[in-house]
């Protein structure tokens, strides 16, 4: 697996692919569905509560997933269609574009979903989130004070992060 | 210079598959699969109109998935046309909109035609073969 190759622990981060403050907002779940984060930077429009957004978010990952598998043009085998899959299986996306935004998205094999939502015309953001899954591992897995399946309370974290997100979108 | 197109869809405003078309992907569809795959792709379509962080979100245009890019087009009348193409493929925008207006010409002006069925038209058949090739493609975007 790419993301654990290469010796160096925290790589530099990717050069970035936009400038400004163009990251709307972001969300990290485990392979439960747990909100483990929810950050956002820019948001004017909200059209649900916070748990029920951070669902249909979920359900909107989940489902987009099994489509892809099940449309995988390259593979003849697929299986049926919604049948659950573990992290690396099928095809997966990574990213996708509307009028008003763009949203990347990364699984790690642990099954962590990292989303970052931002301006649609900003560029491809894989490495940035792969980037983001090295801080998570730095700063929250590494943190002896953090139980594993919870929602992150880590102040370095954030800040890391908001610092990074205002850097790459 | 790539520009496969896997399969063309067209789908109903209340999200039924009227028209769906491969053109070579590995392992095709069957039909009970294929209206799963187009209905499934409306909810998609909506919720993710839903969580949009600004308001005037028109849903999913561009979906890039690990071997095969989606890109969708929806009309005024909510008339979804979508293409899985290769990752990476140019002018599929310029195709959709033509796709569009062959619609419009060989289907919605079939007086035989009637609204949100599944499309037989022979002339419509003919004229997107020929849209679809390669060079036709690329002559789009000029």
């Amino acid at each position: 697996m790419q993301f654990f190759g290469g010796s160096e622990i925290s790589p530099s981060p990717p050069v970035p692919t936009a400038s400004g403050n163009n990251g709307h907002m972001m969300y990290v779940f485990n392979r439960n569905g747990v909100c483990l984060l929810y950050r956002e930077w820019n948001r004017p429009l909200r059209t649900l509560n916070a748990q029920q957004d951070h669902k249909l978010m979920f359900g909107l990952l989940f489902s987009l997933k099994s489509l892809t598998a099940k449309m995988d043009p390259t593979i003849a085998e697929k299986g049926n269609l919604g049948v659950p899959q573990l992290p690396g299986q099928g095809c997966s996306f990574h990213s996708f574009r509307t009028n008003t935004y763009k949203l990347s998205f990364m699984e790690s094999p642990s099954g962590i979903k990292i989303i970052l939502v931002t301006h649609p015309r900003t560029g491809d953001l894989r490495d940035s989130l792969k980037y983001i899954y090295n801080l998570y591992v730095e700063y929250v897995v590494k943190n002896p004070l953090y139980t594993p399946g919870s929602p992150i309370r880590c102040q370095l974290f954030n800040t890391t992060l908001d610092q990074y997100v205002r850097g790459i979108a | 210079m790539a520009a496969a197109i896997y399969s063309l869809y067209i789908i109903n405003k209340s999200g039924g598959l009227i028209y769906y078309k491969d053109y070579g992907s590995a392992g095709r569809m069957d039909t009970n699969d294929s209206l799963r795959v187009a209905s499934l792709w409306h909810s998609m379509h909506a919720i993710s109109q839903q969580l949009s962080p600004v308001s005037g979100c028109s849903g999913i245009e561009l979906l890039q998935a690990d071997t095969f890019d989606l890109h969708c087009y929806q009309s005024l009348t909510g008339t979804k046309f979508f293409v899985v193409c290769e990752p990476g493929t140019q002018h599929m925008e310029s195709l959709l909109k033509y796709i569009y207006e062959l619609y419009t010409d060989y289907v919605l002006k079939n007086p035989f035609y009637e609204m949100e069925m599944p499309i037989r038209c022979e002339l419509f058949d003919i004229n997107l073969t020929q849209a679809v090739q390669k060079d036709r493609v690329a002559f789009l975007g000029r």
